[in-house]
Parts: C-alpha cells; sequence; structure tokens
C-alpha cells in the first residue's frame, strides 16, 4: 500500500452524482480503479437497477452479491454489487430480527413493490443503509473490509433527497425501527468520511445544475466532494489563433500555404475557408468552456479533468480516467 | 448504409390532425428543447400550441421570456399569422392535490392531504411524475383550448417509464399488498383479517416490527382514504393510455449520437411498436458535421504529420490535428447511428447538427426549429 496524500485521505465512501449524459457510472468505476491501486480493496455500488456496471466492465448482469470484477494499476481488486432493494430489505429482517421468512412473505405481498410506489424514501433507505453497512463493515481482524466504497448515486437533480434519508422519512416513521435505521445511514453520510462528487461537462446546463446541487447539499448538511469536470478536450490551437480565428480574422492565406507544403494542393484554398470555418466553430467553443470554467470555479471545490476518450469508453479508457484521477490527486 | 426517410417536421405541425406531441429519448440528450423549438415552428405556422415541461430547468423559462414556468399555461409568442405558443411546466404535487380535491368529499380530501404518506408521494420525485404528467396532458387534452399540445416526458431512469405509469398504477391498485391493507376497511374492522391466510398473523408482526405501529396505522389510513378516489385515477390513466395510441398522436424520438442513447432510442422505437403506438420518427440532437469533410482524417493526420516532422506550418498542423479529430468523432457519431439505421431502417430520421452555444432567446429556439424543419 503506497502512502500518497491525495485529496480524500480518511474518505471512505464516494458518493458519485451528475447530471444524466455527463458519465456519471463511467466516472465512478475509474475512480474505483483509481482508488483501488496500489492494493486496496474497493467497493462499486450501483443502485438503480440499470446495470450499468456491467456494461462498463463488459461483463453479465451483476447479481445481489459482491463480488470482484477488476484488478487495479499496480495490485488491488475492486468490487461491484449491484443493489436491489427487495434484496436488502429481506438481508436487513434477517440481520436485525432473524426474520428471513416472514421477510420473503412479504416480498411476496409486494410490500417493497409498495414501498416503492407509495414512499421512494424507503427504497432510498434500504439502499443506503445497505451502502454505509458496507463502508462500516469490519474483518475479525477488527479493520474495514473495504478501503473505499463508490456509489454511482441517482442524478444530480435527485441527489439531496436521496442522500438526505433522515429527512424523508422523518414524516413517515417518526419512531421505530426505520427511524432508527435511517439516523444510523445518516451519521455515516454526513460525516467527514464521506464525499459527495459532481461530475459534469463543460457546458451550461450541466454545470448550472452542479452548482445548483452543490448548493442544496450544502444547505442539507451534506459534505460536497470535488467536481470532476468530464469530457474535456485538449487546447491544440495557441490561444492567439482562437482570438482571431473568433473575430473571424483568422488567416486563410497562410492555412492554404501550410496546406499545399503538407502536400494538400487540390483546391486548397476551398480547403483552408472549410478548416477556418471548423476553427471559429472551435474557438467559440473554448471560449464558452472557459465561462464555465469560471462558473465551476464559484463552488470553491477541488476540481479535476478528466480527458475525452475519442474512441469511445472501453475497459482500456477506464483505466486511462483512473491514471488521470490519480496524477490529479483525487485518489 | 442505406440513407433512413427524412422525418418531415413541418408536414407533422402543419397536418391539422396533430393534436399531441410526445417527445421521449433518454436524460441529456434536449428533449425539452426539441419539444420547445417544436412549439414554436408550431406556432409560428399557425398552430395553437402548448408546451407541458416536466423539465425544471429556469434556462428553458428564460429562453422563452419568463422567469419561470408553472401549472398554468401562460402565453409565450403571439406569432402573425394568428399561432399562439403557450407553455407550462408541471407542478406534480398541485397536479394530484387538485386531482384528490376534485375526487373526494372535503372531509376526505383533507384526510388524504394530511397523510404524511400521501405528502411523499405527492412531492417525491420518482414514479409520481409520470401519472402527472399523463394526467396533465389528458386534462390539458380534454379542454380543447389548444389544437396542439407538445409534452417532453419526465428525466427518469427509464425513458420508457411513463409509458408503464398507468400499468404500473394498476397493477399497484391490484397488488395483494394493498388489497390486504383496505381489507379491513371495506369488511368494517378486524374481522376481516381472519379471511386472509393463517400467514397474516406472522406477517402482521413482521411488518410492525419493521415498521413501527404508527406507520402501519398512518398506511391504512392513507390507502382506504384514498380507495375511494383511485378507480377514477386508473380510469382515467388508462384514458389518456388509449389517447397516446390514437392517430391524432405522434411521438417523437430525441437522441444523441452517442451509444447510451441511441440504444435506448432503439428500445423506445421497439417499445412504442408493441404497445402500438404511432411513431413519427427519430431526432438526433447535437451531430457533428466537420465543414471540411472531404479531407479524410487518415489524410488530414498524415499531412500533419508531415509537417511537424519537416517543423514547416506549425499552425496548419494544428488545425490538421483539429480537423483529424472531428473526423474521428463525426464517424464515431455515424457508427453509433448505423446501429439504430439497420435496425430500424424505416424509422424517419433528422439530425440537428451541434451548435457551439446553448439555447438563450426565442431566436435560439427558432434556430433549433428550423434545423430540425430543413436538414434534407
Amino acid at each position: 500500500m503506497d502512502s500518497r496524500d491525495t485529496d480524500w485521505d480518511g474518505v471512505r465512501l464516494h458518493v458519485v452524482t451528475g447530471k444524466g449524459g455527463t458519465g456519471k457510472t463511467t466516472v465512478a468505476a475509474a475512480l474505483a480503479l483509481a482508488l483501488a491501486s496500489g492494493g486496496r480493496k474497493v467497493l462499486l455500488v450501483e443502485v438503480e437497477g440499470r446495470q450499468g456496471i456491467a456494461q462498463i466492465f463488459d461483463l453479465p448482469p451483476l447479481p445481489y452479491e459482491e463480488r470482484r470484477i477488476a484488478v487495479a494499476p499496480s495490485g488491488g481488486d475492486v468490487y461491484a454489487l449491484a443493489i436491489d432493494p427487495e434484496e436488502a430489505m429481506l438481508e436487513y429482517m434477517e440481520m436485525f430480527y432473524g426474520m428471513r421468512r416472514a421477510g420473503r412473505a412479504l416480498t411476496k405481498m409486494g410490500i417493497v413493490d409498495f414501498a416503492t410506489t407509495v414512499a421512494p424514501g424507503f427504497r432510498d433507505v434500504l439502499v443506503t443503509g445497505k451502502t454505509s453497512e458496507a463502508v462500516r463493515r469490519r474483518g475479525k481482524n477488527g479493520k474495514r473490509i473495504y478501503d473505499a466504497v463508490v456509489l454511482d448515486a441517482p442524478p444530480t437533480g435527485r441527489i439531496s433527497r436521496f442522500l438526505n434519508v433522515t429527512q424523508e422519512v422523518a414524516g413517515l416513521a417518526r419512531v421505530g425501527p426505520i427511524k432508527n435505521h435511517s439516523d444510523l445511514v445518516s451519521k455515516v453520510v454526513k460525516s467527514p468520511e464521506t464525499a459527495v462528487h459532481f461530475i459534469t461537462l463543460l457546458e451550461e446546463m450541466p454545470v448550472q445544475e452542479t452548482l445548483d446541487g452543490i448548493a442544496e447539499l450544502r444547505s442539507a448538511g451534506l459534505p460536497p466532494g470535488g467536481i470532476f469536470i468530464n469530457m474535456v478536450r485538449e487546447s491544440l490551437l495557441p490561444q492567439a489563433a482562437l482570438d482571431s480565428a473568433v473575430k473571424g480574422r483568422f488567416d486563410v492565406a497562410e492555412l492554404t500555404l501550410g496546406l499545399k507544403a503538407a502536400g494538400l494542393s487540390d483546391g486548397a484554398s476551398t480547403v483552408a475557408e472549410a478548416l477556418a470555418e471548423e476553427v471559429a466553430e472551435h474557438a467559440r467553443r473554448t471560449e464558452l468552456e472557459r465561462a464555465e470554467r469560471a462558473s465551476l470555479a464559484q463552488a470553491t471545490l477541488p476540481s479535476y479533468e478528466l480527458p475525452l476518450l475519442t474512441d469511445g469508453v472501453d475497459l482500456s479508457g477506464l483505466y486511462e480516467l483512473a491514471e488521470a484521477i490519480r496524477t490529479q490527486g483525487a485518489a | 448504409m442505406k440513407k433512413p426517410p427524412v422525418l418531415d417536421v413541418d408536414a407533422i405541425l402543419d397536418d391539422q390532425g396533430t393534436r399531441i406531441i410526445v417527445c421521449c429519448g433518454a436524460g441529456g440528450v434536449g428533449k425539452t428543447t426539441t419539444a420547445a423549438a417544436l412549439g414554436l415552428r408550431a406556432a409560428e405556422r399557425g398552430r395553437c400550441a402548448v408546451v407541458l415541461t416536466v423539465d425544471p430547468a429556469r434556462r428553458l423559462a428564460q429562453s422563452m421570456g419568463l422567469t419561470e414556468l408553472d401549472n398554468t399555461p401562460r402565453l409565450i409568442s403571439s406569432p402573425e399569422g394568428g399561432g399562439q405558443l403557450f407553455a407550462m411546466m408541471l407542478d406534480m404535487k398541485r397536479t394530484f392535490d387538485e386531482i384528490i380535491e376534485a375526487h373526494a368529499d372535503p372531509e376526505r380530501a383533507r384526510q388524504i392531504l394530511s397523510n404524511p404518506f400521501y405528502q411523499s408521494l405527492s412531492s417525491s420525485f420518482a414514479g409520481t411524475q409520470e401519472y402527472m404528467a399523463m394526467e396533465k396532458l389528458g386534462q390539458l387534452r380534454r379542454s380543447d383550448e389548444w389544437d396542439l399540445i407538445i409534452v417532453d416526458t419526465p428525466p427518469s431512469r427509464s425513458a420508457l417509464d411513463f409509458l408503464d405509469a398507468p400499468e404500473r398504477l394498476g397493477r399497484f391498485l391490484d397488488g395483494r399488498f394493498i388489497r390486504l391493507l383496505t381489507a379491513p376497511a371495506k369488511a368494517g374492522g378486524r374481522s376481516a383479517f381472519r379471511l386472509l391466510n393463517a400467514g397474516f398473523g406472522l406477517m402482521a408482526g413482521a411488518m410492525t416490527k419493521l415498521l413501527g405501529a404508527q406507520v402501519i396505522k398512518d398506511l391504512q389510513t392513507f390507502v382506504s382514504a384514498l380507495d375511494a378516489v383511485f378507480g377514477g385515477f386508473r380510469q382515467r390513466a388508462e384514458m389518456t393510455y388509449r389517447l397516446l395510441q390514437a392517430p391524432g398522436t405522434a411521438f417523437v424520438v430525441v437522441a444523441a449520437p452517442e451509444r447510451d442513447a441511441m440504444r435506448e432510442a432503439s428500445y423506445f422505437v421497439e417499445r412504442l411498436a408493441e404497445e402500438r403506438m404511432p411513431l413519427a420518427g427519430l431526432v438526433v440532437n447535437r451531430v457533428h458535421e466537420p465543414t471540411a469533410a472531404a479531407l479524410s482524417a487518415a489524410r488530414s493526420a498524415a499531412a500533419a504529420e508531415d509537417l511537424e516532422s519537416r517543423g514547416e506550418h506549425e499552425l496548419t498542423a494544428a488545425v490538421l490535428r483539429l480537423h483529424t479529430g472531428r473526423m474521428q468523432l463525426a464517424a464515431r457519431e455515424h457508427r453509433e447511428q448505423d446501429h439504430f439505421l439497420s435496425a430500424h431502417p424505416t424509422v424517419p430520421v433528422v439530425q440537428v447538427r451541434a451548435m457551439s452555444e446553448d439555447v438563450h432567446d426565442l431566436a435560439g429556439l427558432r434556430r433549433i426549429g428550423e434545423l430540425l424543419a430543413t436538414s434534407t
């Protein structure tokens, strides 16, 4: 185990959220790999029943069971668990009340279906409860089983509700076991051992949602973590060239000469015009991204940039992202 | 790859028989913007249109010149030619409360509205939103004040959730658990418990242990109070479902040229066919089409490498690298779309190219509308 300092030393539960389409599950998986590297053991948890982890790691659908799915760079294991609320409830009843049979009967009656429909807060308590149990679980030697747990959580719009379980069930259960259970979960979630990370793109809507989500999280007393800016394209052109492109003064004649020098003389000036158009668009996009970066800085949270994977997300892409996460000190 | 038929947006908007357009697709693909752009274009072509959005993004309201949208349709624009555009945002709790108030006597309504389970159900995010979006759509249609209703679907876990809403409501109401909870009320007291199987004692004990006695009591009050209005609920949910199957409805599946979004679009198209819902076509948003497409990625990359190795024309080399990346991106986007197109070769498609900036005003929405209509 190496002893590098990271920005999140001491954090055991990494909650990953983001607007749809920002690559939340991908970043959660890469973060798990990064955290596991150097001989650690990390659990990656999925809660929305989409089997996103299985898809990313190119595996058959995951059961409700913690199993090893990947080996991290320089040793270390990533385990995965797809939480099924029904199974979580059965396990919970057995663990705390020794009531497996009654639990089965309740499941058959459709109580979980019912609870999910009538009070999604119940479902969230079951899911977050299972997650915090994994965070707290200790082995025979008294040490924690997992060095870290990464939770691929619901999207930004729902994250505060999802984590604020006590609040959610307070109206429903003022006393009793659900209340006790949610209080316990709440203690884990609100402790310094938890960090809620936001995944965003450098686009207006995801950035706005991220800032709103962070504000909401703070007012709920939940601990915001870092901002992961995903799918960042590297800037290939010098700033001066971008500036002149925005103003429509990009040197097309010079570009034409360059094309000819590179052996692309056929219709070089037409091609140069078309390329200049692409440069102008790229420059506008870059300006916009700069503005969005500035907006994100208002949140005063550590931020990390992850490259756009031009070949799409595959296993080697995941390791590339994990490496980027490590070199920037997020894990 | 054979070219798919082109989705003729204007023909759909101009057809007076089109009364409902449903924009559906995965989250984050621009459903709401597409819905708003279609609404504006419809109004500018003489329709009296209302856009019902479930997306709480203030940005959309602002782009239509309002500080925020609420549960009542607001007039956005009255372009020349007699058309009008209205917009509203679904307030699911308000919509739910109104249904209760309209369908239960005042005493029962009060009981329901103050029950903690009702409050959780009516303000929670999952599930309820779909029911209420369908409910609102039905209300708008029955009011007959607009000749075109454009709705975007909730940003749910799966884009298919809202189609399942009526069915799920039915299953929920017929569920054994709910019948169990309502049984005592229906049969007048505890005697009904005896009618149930012997396992119930065990279960009632387990539930009380798990949830606490107060929760069970609240739950029972809630379920029996709601039971009275549920019949109407279900009937209307089924009516709305049939409305969606009617010829006046057009489903527009929205996607982005990315794997997940295209896969979701595929599922959706298949699902619509299964449910016999009328599919108009697919909108692929945010497509990148390099302007210098004649210069292939391979030639561009080779030329850049050549210049770099000679240390000449640095800027040209950088521009060629940029272009190479764009061509590769475009190629990948084509591949992602090809999966869909080969599985669904008859579905009309329209591509909307990526804009470097987001939509901020009606002019921006109008521009999207033009791209939707003219990408032949």
